[in-house]
């Protein structure tokens, strides 16, 4: 009796924990980003797109951090939100930012109910190549459709209306930074809660032991496929905020190697963690953008060099690297 | 009273080579069977087949008067039919409390809940802890499951399976691999399973099978040879060919 | 008709370069289970190779063919030892970031090295014009690409039924550990695999130059192509994996013909439709 006694208190230590995390992620994300706005004031539309690909980071860690499916076609779901939300300002004159980011979201998710319940057909080497050939057929399609898309000269006249009324998107991208960091943290929210949910919890099972599922009575598939709508719905979001942020979208939105530089920033900084997936992004789009600037020619050699360098010698990644390292230390300290 | 479960004319094969024959037993609520036979007599067979897990060739699976053999193995846990695994399988990362939690979760519907910290939820945790702390897990319900003992791995996995709330409970070898020490601690859990509860539990351990079983069913070559009272399985004779011929014929493979 | 025999020998040349080139993957997939994405590298490079030899070096195309083989095991030998040594057995997550890594290191030094433009391999003279057959012309290059395909299918037929080497790589394909056990090398087994695994890539690389023109983002164009090839096929099946070329070939080359305007849209459909249709490839037996 008074063993049941004492895990009740260790439980509600456990949850206070994860809300103070909760708190500390969130301060983070909001000194980081003031921190970027006071050191690129004239650099916000790359500030702008970490934050956009932040988003994509998380979804794609949603379905292969938390559930395990790997995936080299995550960037669908992510141009899928850009296009639905381009597509609705630059054609139907909808330029209400917000009901553009709702219609991104909308988009993603479609478009991640497609592709999961394509992907969830195989397993394994077949199922990777699923997802190659889904962001191929996904590009030659916006690519065919250029009377939507705009083919490969891009999605142009994107007009999206002030911020309730008085936060006009200007050149500076001001507006459109701040929408990006509120959207972030909403997100972030929304994810850790989901994470922590019976559902979260689910799909980490499902992850490590797809057998044991099953005989919980519990679907994988149905849980994956879930799991594939919400991560295309942030994504959605992700490439909402590029249509809106840029004005414009990119055929590459829709490429295999924004796919595949997905991963490689969700590997950097650690799957299966919201955080590790926002380090990875945050230091793959500096890195980016400092070795590309100086030298455009080898930028695909360093991702290369990196992603072995990651898989030998920090296979967890920066962010869980770190977290295992102070883990240990605060466990030799008494 | 109506028979739980029943399994009638069961038959698998893979290629050329029958490993469940013909296969028939039922089971009432409360019932304690062993089912016992020789290496490769069939018996993970039998269970991946009543568990849903393999498709048989021809014979029936009934829950509760269900026809389930359509049925996959999820649709058979909802219904009431769980199992237990011969080697345990749980989530190494996570916790006793979480993997319990979780079980209570799916059997309520609510395992595919988008929000809500579960270790925030009073009815749940109250469930989970009662369970944990039965199951002497109590003081390990926030350890990494990679971290406690197999032996309590396997009351794990019983207290997973009851979290279900079944009212068929399929135990293939629930104390294998457990060192000798803590045997003790498994008995006492099965000697406390609910009273109406139905168990087949597959076994090697004659001991254990003596103790727990009040019908003894042995598996030979994928028949059922000998169906009844433990006390009568000794005495019986096909069963005594069956199991010192093979040891005969297995002598040279132990 | 004159359509439809340029398109029939077109897809044929097209699927006989391809397992070429992808039979090595589908090789070393079933022996080391590694999830290989860097194998259309190795052709790539076998391609750039060539066409310095032949083009700017002047020797012959028969120099060049050997040479791109036998240098691109050269390069690949370190890259097995180091790197893919580390991966076998490992998550298949791990392999995939670890063989796209290697990828993209190819793409970008071969992009440093011999610059963004394509390249060109100059075919021997016999090799070049046209056939007649009495009836109808067809290129002699297609017909050499035909018979590469079916003189490599035929000696790793031979190779792995017929000979000792053989016996080792299917009973290490089968069953690795007890392989091991029972004295079989695995190590060096799959060191020699996978060096014939390259040197059958860069051979097609070149062979096939005129269909899958060499340039650097080759080994990313053509990634899903092969990768397909052996998930349909199922690793380690050569007729799986000959099959499986003989229809992606005829499903490319005649959307080629017909729907230019759709570019690649049609294969990738038919990909997708393929492995939800026969997710265990058409063999069955991939795992």
């Amino acid at each position: 009796m008074t063993s049941s006694v004492n895990s009740d208190i260790l439980l509600g230590v456990k949850a206070r924990g994860s809300l103070v995390r909760d708190l500390i992620g969130i301060a983070v994300i909001v000194v980081a980003a003031v921190i970027g706005y006071l050191l690129f004031p004239d650099n916000l539309a790359l500030l702008t797109r970490i934050l956009a690909i932040a988003l994509l980071v998380l979804a794609l860690d949603l379905v292969t951090g938390y559930c395990g499916v790997a995936t080299l076609g995550h960037a669908a779901l992510f141009g899928a939100g850009a296009y639905a939300a381009g597509i609705l300002s630059a054609h139907y004159g909808i330029n209400d930012p917000f009901l553009m980011t709702l219609a991104g979201l909308v988009g993603g998710a479609a478009s991640g109910l497609l592709c999961g319940a394509i992907m969830l057909r195989a397993h394994g080497l077949p199922q990777l190549v699923l997802s190659i050939a889904l962001i191929h057929l996904f590009h030659e399609l916006a690519n065919k459709m250029s009377s939507w898309t705009g083919g490969s000269d891009g999605l142009a006249g994107i007009a999206p209306d002030p911020v309730f009324g008085m936060f006009e998107f200007d050149l500076y991208g001001q507006t459109a930074y701040v929408f990006g960091v509120a959207l972030l943290l909403i997100v972030f929210l929304s994810l850790r809660i989901l994470v922590r949910s019976p559902f979260g919890m689910l799909s980490r099972g499902i992850r490590q032991d797809k057998l044991r599922v099953r005989a919980m009575g519990a679907s994988p598939s149905s849980v994956l496929i879930r799991m594939y709508v919400i991560s295309g719905a942030v994504a959605g979001l992700g490439g909402a905020l590029n249509a809106i942020s840029t004005q414009v979208v990119a055929l590459d939105t829709l490429s295999f190697t924004q796919s595949a530089e997905a991963l490689v920033m969700l590997v950097l900084g650690g799957t299966g963690s919201l955080f590790g997936a926002l380090t990875g992004t945050l230091i793959f789009m500096l890195f980016e953008d400092y070795v590309s600037a100086a030298n455009p020619f080898h930028w695909l050699t360093m991702v290369g060099a990196l992603l072995i360098a990651v898989v030998l010698f920090a296979p967890k990644g920066i962010y869980g690297t770190a977290a295992d390292y102070f883990a240990l230390r605060r466990k030799a300290k008494p | 009273m109506s028979a739980v479960f029943e399994v009638s004319n069961l038959k698998k094969t893979f290629g050329g080579l029958t490993v469940t024959d013909n296969v028939s037993l039922s089971m009432m609520p409360g019932d304690r069977v062993a089912l016992i036979g020789p290496n490769g007599a069939g018996k993970t067979t039998f269970v991946n087949l009543v568990a849903g897990n393999l498709q048989p060739n021809s014979g029936d699976v009934r829950l509760n008067g269900e026809n389930v053999t359509k049925i996959g193995a999820t649709g058979r846990v909802r219904r009431g039919l769980v199992r237990s695994f011969q080697v345990t399988r749980l989530f190494q990362d996570m916790t006793p409390a979480e993997h319990v939690a979780l079980a209570v979760l799916q059997r309520d519907g609510r395992a595919t809940r988008l929000f809500g910290n579960f270790l925030t939820m009073p009815d749940v945790m109250a469930e989970v802890a009662a369970l944990l702390g039965k199951l002497g897990l109590a003081d390990l319900a926030h350890r990494r499951v990679s971290e406690i003992a197999y032996g309590q791995q396997r009351l794990l996995e019983l207290a997973m399976a009851l979290a279900l709330k079944p009212k068929v409970l399929l135990l293939d070898e629930p104390a294998a691999g457990v060192p000798q020490s803590d045997t003790g601690r498994i008995e006492q859990a099965l000697a406390d399973l609910p009273t109406d509860l139905a168990v087949l539990m597959i076994e090697h351990d004659m001991d254990l099978v003596f103790r727990f079983a009040k019908r003894v069913i042995v598996l030979a070559t994928g028949a059922v040879i000998f169906d009844g009272l433990p006390a009568d399985v000794t005495k019986d004779a096909r069963v005594r060919e069956a199991y010192l011929g093979s040891y005969a014929d297995a002598s040279h493979v132990a | 008709m004159q359509t439809v025999f340029s398109i029939a020998i077109d897809a044929l040349a097209y699927g006989m370069v391809l397992f070429v080139i992808s039979i090595g993957l589908s090789v070393t997939m079933g022996l080391m289970r590694v999830v290989n994405l860097a194998h259309g590298a190795f052709a790539m490079i076998g391609g750039y190779i060539a066409s310095y030899v032949a083009r700017d070096l002047g020797l012959g195309y028969s120099v060049a063919v050997i040479a791109a083989v036998v240098l691109t095991i050269i390069i690949a030998i370190p890259i097995e030892r180091f790197l893919y040594r580390r991966i076998y057995g490992a998550p298949e997550l791990t392999q995939v970031l670890m063989t796209i890594g290697i990828t993209f290191c190819v793409i970008g030094i071969a992009n440093y090295v011999m610059g963004p433009t394509l390249k060109t391999i100059p075919l021997a003279g016999p090799l070049q014009g046209a056939a007649n057959l009495g009836f109808r012309s067809i290129s002699v290059h297609r017909l050499f690409a035909i018979v590469c395909g079916l003189v490599v299918a035929l000696g790793l037929w031979f190779a792995i039924e017929r000979t000792s080497f053989g016996v080792k790589v299917r009973a290490s394909v089968d069953d690795a550990a007890m392989a091991s056990a029972l004295g079989v090398r695995t190590e060096v087994i799959y060191a020699i695999s996978f060096a014939i695994a390259v040197g059958l890539a860069a051979f097609g690389g070149v062979v096939g130059a005129e269909l899958l023109p060499v340039e650097p983002y080759y080994a990313l164009r053509y990634m899903v192509t092969f990768l397909v090839v052996v998930s349909v096929g199922g690793a380690g099946s050569i007729p799986g994996a000959l099959a499986a070329c003989l229809l992606l070939g005829a499903i490319d080359t005649t959307g080629r013909y017909l729907m230019p305007e759709f570019g690649e849209f049609f294969f990738y459909l038919a990909v997708i439709a393929i492995i939800c249709v026969f997710p265990r490839g058409l063999a069955g037996r991939a795992k």
